[in-house]
């Protein structure tokens, strides 16, 4: 069985431009929708609070809930569904005693529900010294991936490449951190997991198109890069479809069967892979061109 | 050697065999009789996102352990200095850091320095200023000692904390150290949280005070203390009412015996009422000590205070010999429980404040298992499948690869002890994908080579050779990614580095030795000349 045929021939480089202005756009809009929704809407893990997840036995009325929780001094809180019969609510305030938070919903939910239609699942809480403090270390620990995949890339390969490469790694983060901004989905810790994920997965994909890159200059040494670069991709087309299909695969399943708690997680990986893949045939190898046109690479001068 | 395939064969099996091994215990419910006796039984942990439990953050105080420590150097030097006949006045602890005291002779400067010096080389006089005659002196602890203090402080918090932990009889906790002064504590399937964090983050310090009889107490109250007196209130809660009482007394500040000469304390049923109380066993030495002090103030009241709180203030009747005593309280079973295992666990070196704290339902934890677990089959289940379609018996190859894979990936991480938390599970999404990749890339790669028209066997030579390359830079950056991850990731992050960095390995073994094996096998052993991709 085949998907791509052998002798498929598709200008990708011709749509670069293209691409390009299309991944700005989204970029862009999401830059807008963070400064928009003041920031990402940050889970408990990075802006600390109290978080109580509360699971009815009925569909829950939110505007009563809400009403409820003024009279007990929550009027601040978030409240949000999760799942069909599940609520979420976050205090921005860190309480030290659980207990008593959970003792006061309780109370205020038992006045408009009979006991046992539902139950308090989980309580935490954050503090913000602690939120600031994951926030910093887990860019940190980002960016220094970032950085150790330029140096090793430069090395096998070239600068160009390594350039390319890590372009579209910030890429596809930059595009799932928008789209995640214009959905207002909630960041927590397990996106960030998500995002590592990502870019593994991006990183991975781009090096399989450099690799074809590479080889194919060596063949043909007389051949142009644009040249070049189509051919890779397409050479490479027929792996990039059916290793992304059989993913977004396990992904659709784990998004309609998963369950509520890894749902934020999985949408994260379904556009972070998406974004991965377009990025690996649209911008990775055509920055390495851009590059080259700006600064031809030292071994081509050479031949 | 490697191109024997009876030998390569034979390697991957036992590898194979040695992962499914270690696997079993976390495969099979109830393990059989023999298995529980003698062969490894750990299973894979499950972080508290997975299976529910307590998660606290702690910050050791360990400026207040600093203090402590000097506390005890003032009253010691105090004393020296007195044998030494050496007159001085107000000495006295400023801003906790600093010791300052008056020379009432100046003369007697030199001496003091000497003993300084010679007695106590982790303080140091700073500066000094003459007042009406006298000489005020501030003293100071070094830094270096200051840190090595708040160093061990956090260690000693880590050890007793865990030692707490473990009588506790709590499975599988989770301390470790965090930054400097911050100790993560991870306690699955814990439920009663207030108990938990009252066992851990009592200081636990124990102390046996004398009651001042000289001098009134009600004098005391009125604010004036008497020198080398404190007053120190005793709280009861009455378990019917639910009354808070709270009862003064006026303690001397010399503690006498602390919690440190501790050999054992265990809970007892008191005869009358049927109350429990938690009785202590002193060590040789605080059993010697305990028995001096209860001879020498027979009759008075002897206090018994724990982290500042008044427990009881029974009147020595008689000389105690043989290191025993009770601490009594209106104690439940647990409570009192709780309070024999910190008390023999020992004191916090200083007090802990909870940064965070995170309850987790269990229930929650299980649903989203399951589903969790059953989309992934699902999921898996599609992808071999489709595989099988895609590429045929090759297809089937690789399925066999990724199973084998996630086997040996799974057995790796009990062997290891890695907890496994959503994150983690994510890193080995993404494992599995670069296997799927790799085995993908083989395909194309041999499927490429076929269609230039070479024979089976060299397709797959070809092919496994070039794909070898991408598989390689692919897995290597990603791996040098990970790397980075664990290095200065911390939490989740780091939990996502490990599972990436043990799959990553595991599946380029997979994919470029295992599968080749039943390559090689059918061609060289079976002489197949078409393949089947």
């Amino acid at each position: 069985m085949e998907f791509i045929k052998p002798d498929t021939k598709i200008d990708f480089v011709r749509w670069m431009k293209a691409a390009i202005i299309i991944s700005l756009v989204i970029i862009l809009t999401g830059i807008v929708s963070i400064i928009w929704h003041g920031g990402l809407n940050y889970g408990i893990d990075f802006a600390g609070g109290s978080l109580v997840q509360i699971k009815f036995k009925e569909e829950p009325e939110i505007d009563k809930i809400r009403s409820n929780f003024e009279e007990i001094g929550l009027e601040n809180s978030i409240i949000q569904t999760y799942g069909t019969h599940e609520l979420v609510v976050r205090t921005p305030e860190a309480r030290t005693d659980l207990k008593e938070l959970e003792a006061k919903i309780g109370t205020s939910l038992a006045t408009a529900y009979p006991t046992g239609s539902f139950e308090i699942q989980r309580t935490e809480v954050v503090g913000p010294k602690i939120g600031k403090d994951l926030t910093k270390k887990a860019l940190l620990a980002i960016i220094f991936s970032w950085i150790g995949i330029l140096i090793y890339v430069g090395f096998r390969f070239e600068f160009r490449y390594a350039v390319g490469g890590v372009i579209a790694l910030i890429h596809d983060v930059l595009v799932t951190l928008s789209i995640f901004s214009l959905m207002n989905k909630e960041f927590d810790l397990n996106i960030v997991a998500a995002m590592l994920t990502i870019i593994g997965f991006s990183i991975n994909d781009t090096i399989v198109i450099f690799d074809r890159i590479r080889e194919n200059s060596r063949k043909n040494i007389r051949m142009g890069q644009r040249d070049i670069i189509n051919m890779s991709v397409n050479q490479t087309l027929s792996r990039t479809i059916l290793t992304s299909l059989t993913v977004l695969m396990v992904l659709v399943v784990l998004f309609f069967f998963g369950g509520s708690v890894i749902h934020n997680f999985v949408f994260t990986l379904l556009v972070g892979t998406m974004a991965g893949v377009y990025s690996s045939v649209f911008i990775a190898s055509p920055v390495v061109l851009l590059f080259e046109r700006i600064k031809p690479s030292s071994r081509t001068r050479k031949k | 050697m490697f191109k024997n395939i009876k030998f390569r064969a034979a390697v991957a099996t036992l590898v194979f065999l040695a992962a499914l091994f270690y696997l079993i215990p976390t495969l099979l419910p109830n393990l059989p009789d023999f298995w529980e006796e003698k062969l490894p039984k750990d299973k894979i942990h499950l972080g508290l996102d997975l299976q529910g439990g307590m998660h606290l953050v702690l910050e050791v105080d360990a400026d207040k352990a600093v203090e402590a420590t000097l506390e005890r150097l003032a009253n010691n030097f105090k004393e020296t200095l007195m044998d030494n006949k050496i007159r001085f006045r107000k000495m006295d602890r400023d801003s906790g850091k600093t010791i300052t005291l008056e020379l009432t002779d100046p003369g007697q400067r030199d001496a003091f320095d000497k003993i300084l010096k010679n007695h106590y080389p982790d303080l140091s006089s700073t500066r000094s200023e003459t007042i009406e005659g006298r000489e005020k002196l501030y003293l100071e602890m070094n830094k270096k000692r200051m840190d090595e203090i708040k160093k061990m402080a956090v260690e000693q918090s880590l050890e007793t904390i865990r030692n707490r932990v473990d009588q506790f009889g709590i499975s599988e906790p989770e301390i470790i150290p965090q930054g400097d002064d911050r100790i993560l504590i991870q306690l699955p399937g814990i439920a009663d949280t207030r108990r938990a964090k009252n066992l851990i983050g009592k200081t636990a310090l124990l102390e046996f005070k004398l009651v001042d009889d000289e001098h009134s107490l009600e004098e005391a109250l009125r604010g004036n203390i008497p020198e080398g007196t404190e007053i120190v209130y005793g709280s009861h809660v009455d378990r019917e009412t639910g009354r808070q009482t709270s009862s003064p007394y006026l303690l001397k500040s010399k503690t006498l015996l602390t919690g440190d000469s501790l050999e054992s304390a265990k809970v007892q049923i008191g005869d009358r009422l049927g109350k429990p109380h938690v009785s202590i066993r002193f060590n040789s030495q605080g059993a010697n000590d305990f028995e001096r002090i209860t001879g020498e103030n027979v009759k008075k009241q002897l206090a018994i205070v724990l982290d500042g709180n008044v427990y009881s203030a029974p009147v020595i009747q008689e000389r105690i010999s043989g290191g025993q005593a009770q601490i009594s309280g209106a104690f439940t079973m647990d409570e009192a429980r709780d309070l024999a295992i910190v008390l023999r666990a020992g004191a916090l070196p200083a007090p802990v404040t909870i940064l965070e704290e995170r309850t987790i339902g269990p229930s929650l934890g299980q649903d989203s298992i399951n589903k969790g677990i059953w989309s992934c089959i699902v999921g898996g289940i599609l992808v071999a499948i489709f595989m099988a379609i895609y590429y045929r018996f090759s297809g089937i190859i690789a399925d066999i690869a990724l199973g084998i894979n996630l086997v040996r990936l799974l057995g790796i991480m009990v062997i290891f002890g890695a907890t496994l938390m959503l994150p983690g599970i994510s890193g080995i999404v993404l494992t599995i994908w670069m296997a799927v990749d790799a085995n993908v890339l083989i395909c194309e790669r041999i499927r490429e080579e076929l269609r230039s028209g070479k024979t089976a066997r060299a397709s797959v030579e070809a092919g496994y050779a070039k794909a070898f390359l991408t598989i390689f830079d692919a897995n290597i950056t990603t791996l040098i990614a990970a790397l980075f991850l664990f290095g200065f990731g911390t939490g989740p992050v780091k939990g996502f580095a490990v599972t990436l960095t043990i799959g990553i390995v595991v599946s380029m073994y997979t994919a470029v030795f295992v599968t080749r094996i039943i390559y090689d096998y059918l061609i060289w052993n079976r002489k197949m000349t078409r393949l089947s991709i």
